[in-house]
């Protein structure tokens, strides 16, 4: 289970915390949705959580055990925009295989093409190349992802495709999964349950 | 209207360009030091029966007023213009490359960068220049140590901030989440990003510290007054122009002109190649 | 109803390296067609990568020199050629960019507003007056002059882009992704406001991958997919099943809406294949 226990989180020392007090539970298994207006903190509390921000109080913790500090993460975020997650000078083999060698079922369940291998990013589409970062951020040893926001910029096909992919892995590996969105539609779709962030602190919907 | 698919090398296509410039950068380079190493001795030796010659068939660029052939003179001087400015802007690039690394390292260490690469563009640059090569008494290796301490602050500004932009960048900290090394990430991910910046940053430099040489030896300071510097051939032709003898002045001064610009294009046409949307034209 | 803008057969290739030197056409665009009338909200939208702002960009002439464009386009009933985009751009012709990095960020919004005012061919002593009314008529105080961009809000910079567009009272307005990034409020504010702007005459080509708001404000949808339109239908035509709907993508793209069926095909599709479904 991952846990987060009274994070607290500021940008700015002199400016009113980002994240308050927020405590959260997501089982293996379960995807939890989270939505809120823009600035309210989504981003940062999934950054919190993955491990790429440090809370300046509370605690995260795996099974009862803190994130580790060095080595390949448990918990794996996915970004908005895959061409800032990917660097732009590597081709996408090189990308794809950057954390693990993805084996050819999950490839195959995520239609990546072995063509695209000798591409560079910005030959791929939006959404071919938010495949290429699920595929790579489902390293063994991965056990929860964050998806931030992960089809706003997709259009409606693109993103039923990117899900129902994705869902059918995450379902198969019995991983957890934090959705973040404000398309209420789609966390509807997709979350078994949903939080709400506003101003700092977390309401849990209906 | 263009046939939709072309194989043909066309004029307007850039890097075929830019490997001519490069080229013939590389074929102007070559002749300027083995015509020094052939004409070398040729340079200093006086011929008083042949004084303030114009240029002709013996003497292409004519003759100075001691009968030294010109053309000697001035490959000579090129000859130790690209020297200098090899040096120095290899010098002037790494200066600047371990100055952006160390300004990543912290807030103080970055303040202090700052503050050294702003006292130094604060100067002016050509009183910098003499007094360094006069503190360092003169000589080749002054004039070299002169434009080399003196080139690096933009570059270092410019370099500083694309490290800091990588460093920052949403792949550089997926690549630590992955549990990849600090060594892996400065090998693979921020190194690679660097590498056109400094090339481009070299080859700018470059016809830089040759004017810069130049100016330095025109107004007397840095090398022994025999010795066949552009600068110096320049300075010398000063009094005879007025006399009429204007090749004294205009061919070393046009090889200058000749060098300096087919670097300065060449490092132009190599940015547009690392600049994304101009890369393809 | 006369078109403002008809955009007719329009095709547009890239020349790419292929090796060190050698060089070939890659096509983006093929056969590209659509007509924008004074008063609607004309909706184009298609998955990322399908060509969309590559058409906005050959519209008003901003492809880079490795662009080879064929077809025609006329803004006016006249065509649009180099020399009369020139002179129109900015005036009759004004893009919404897709990034709020389009904005200077050394210089105050309303300075950048002025600036575009001037372009538009507005007297200098008058640009102070309009670029005022222009941020006030979209909720913008006098305290966002002021202010450079980076202190704006995500919703803040995008209606600043909205004003410095409009300051003109340009024809035809062009809107590339207008909404992205934008929480749901400022979305439909943004999408209110361009659709006030074609109820008061304006034509507007609104590019988008969101078709469930674009069909909010849109008068009429066209569909892009591959480089090509496949089809242009009046928004009401995406209702129920989408029966009233010719092209399959279109329909599949209407029924994968999480709000609709989200329901996604077998495999991705080749262009050719969703050609021949047709």
């Amino acid at each position: 289970m991952l846990s987060a226990s009274a994070l607290r989180y500021c940008h700015d020392r002199h400016r009113d915390p980002v994240i308050d007090s927020v405590s959260l539970r997501v089982k293996a298994g379960e995807i939890v949705g989270l939505t809120g207006d823009s600035g309210a903190g989504k981003s940062t509390l999934g950054r919190l959580l993955a491990g790429l921000l440090r809370p300046q109080a509370g605690r995260i913790e795996l099974d009862g055990t803190p994130l580790p500090r060095h080595g390949l993460q448990p918990v794996q975020l996915l970004m908005q925009t895959p061409e800032l997650a990917v660097n732009p000078r590597w081709r996408i083999e090189r990308i794809l295989h950057e954390a693990w060698t993805p084996d050819t079922t999950l490839l195959e369940a995520l239609s990546i093409r072995r063509d695209w291998y000798s591409r560079f990013p910005h030959e791929l589409s939006g959404g071919e190349l938010q495949r290429v970062t699920v595929a790579r951020a489902l390293a063994p040893g991965v056990r929860y992802l964050i998806a931030d926001e992960i089809s706003s910029m997709l259009d409606a096909l693109t993103q039923a495709e990117l899900w129902h992919a994705l869902l059918q892995v995450v379902a198969s590996r019995r991983m957890g999964m934090l959705v973040i969105s404000h398309d209420a539609a789609l966390l509807s779709r997709v979350a078994n349950r949903c939080y709400r962030l506003n101003a700092g602190q977390l309401d849990a919907l209906a | 209207m263009m046939p939709s698919v072309t194989a043909t090398l066309r004029f307007d296509n850039r890097r075929l360009r830019t490997l001519l410039i490069a080229l013939a950068t590389l074929l102007a380079l070559g002749l300027v030091l083995t015509g020094s190493a052939l004409l070398g001795e040729q340079a200093t030796r006086p011929d008083f029966q042949a004084r303030l010659l114009p240029p002709g068939i013996d003497h292409w660029f004519g003759t100075d007023t001691l009968g030294r052939d010109l053309f000697s003179r001035t490959i000579e001087g090129l000859s130790l213009s690209l020297w200098v400015g090899l040096l120095a802007a290899g010098l002037g690039t790494l200066v600047a490359l371990v100055l952006a690394v160390i300004s990543t390292l912290g807030r103080p260490f970055d303040a202090a960068v700052g503050l050294l690469v702003d006292m130094i563009l604060g100067l002016p640059h050509l009183v910098l220049l003499i007094l360094i090569a006069f503190a360092l008494g003169g000589g080749t290796q002054a004039v070299i140590v002169a434009v080399a301490l003196t080139h690096w602050p933009r570059l270092t500004r410019l370099l500083r901030a694309e490290l800091l932009q990588i460093i920052n960048a949403d792949y550089v900290r997926l690549s630590y989440h992955f549990g990849k090394s600090h060594g892996f990430v400065l090998f693979h991910h921020v190194l690679p990003h660097l590498m056109p910046q400094c090339l481009v940053g070299f080859l700018l430099l470059f016809p830089h510290a040759i004017l810069h040489e130049a100016a330095l030896t025109f107004l007397g300071f840095g090398l022994t007054p025999g010795q066949p510097a552009i600068g110096v051939l320049l300075a010398e032709s000063l009094r005879y122009l007025s006399a009429g003898h204007w090749w004294l002045g205009v061919f070393p001064g046009l090889g200058l002109l000749l060098t300096v610009l087919i670097f300065d294009r060449l490092g132009a046409s190599m940015q547009a190649l690392f600049t994304p949307r101009e890369a393809q034209t | 109803m006369k078109a403002l803008l008809a955009v007719d057969a329009l095709s547009l290739s890239f020349q790419r390296y292929s090796g060190w030197f050698r060089r070939h056409a890659v096509p983006c665009l093929n056969d590209v067609s659509l007509t924008v009338v004074p008063g609607e909200v004309h909706a184009v939208v298609g998955a990322s990568g399908a060509g969309k702002s590559l058409m906005a960009w050959a519209v008003m002439g901003l492809l880079p020199a490795n662009a080879h464009l064929s077809g025609t386009l006329n803004f006016d009933g006249l065509p649009l050629d180099a020399e009369r985009l020139a002179a129109l751009r900015g005036k009759c012709l004004a893009l919404i960019p897709q990034s709020i990095a389009a904005l200077d960020p050394l210089v105050r919004s309303g300075r950048q507003v002025r600036w575009s005012a001037r372009r538009a061919g507005i007297a200098a002593h008058r640009t102070p007056h309009i670029a005022r009314q222009t941020l006030s008529r979209y909720g913008l105080a006098t305290d966002v002059e002021q202010a450079y961009p980076h202190t704006l809000s995500g919703g803040m910079a995008r209606r600043v882009l909205l004003a410095m567009a409009t300051a003109g009272d340009a024809d035809l307005l062009i809107a590339d992704e207008p909404t992205t990034g934008l929480d749901p409020c400022n979305r439909q504010r943004v999408l209110d406001y361009l659709r006030e702007l074609a109820d008061a005459g304006k034509g507007i080509l609104l590019i988008t991958h969101d078709l469930q708001h674009a069909l909010t404000v849109a008068n009429r949808v066209t569909v892009f997919h591959a480089g090509t339109t496949l089809e242009t239908a009046p928004s009401d035509a995406f209702d129920g099943q989408g029966e009233r709907l010719t092209m399959p993508y279109t329909r599949a793209l209407w029924q994968a809406l999480p709000s609709n069926g989200f329901q996604a095909p077998a495999r991705e599709r080749t262009h050719e294949e969703v050609l021949s479904l047709a």
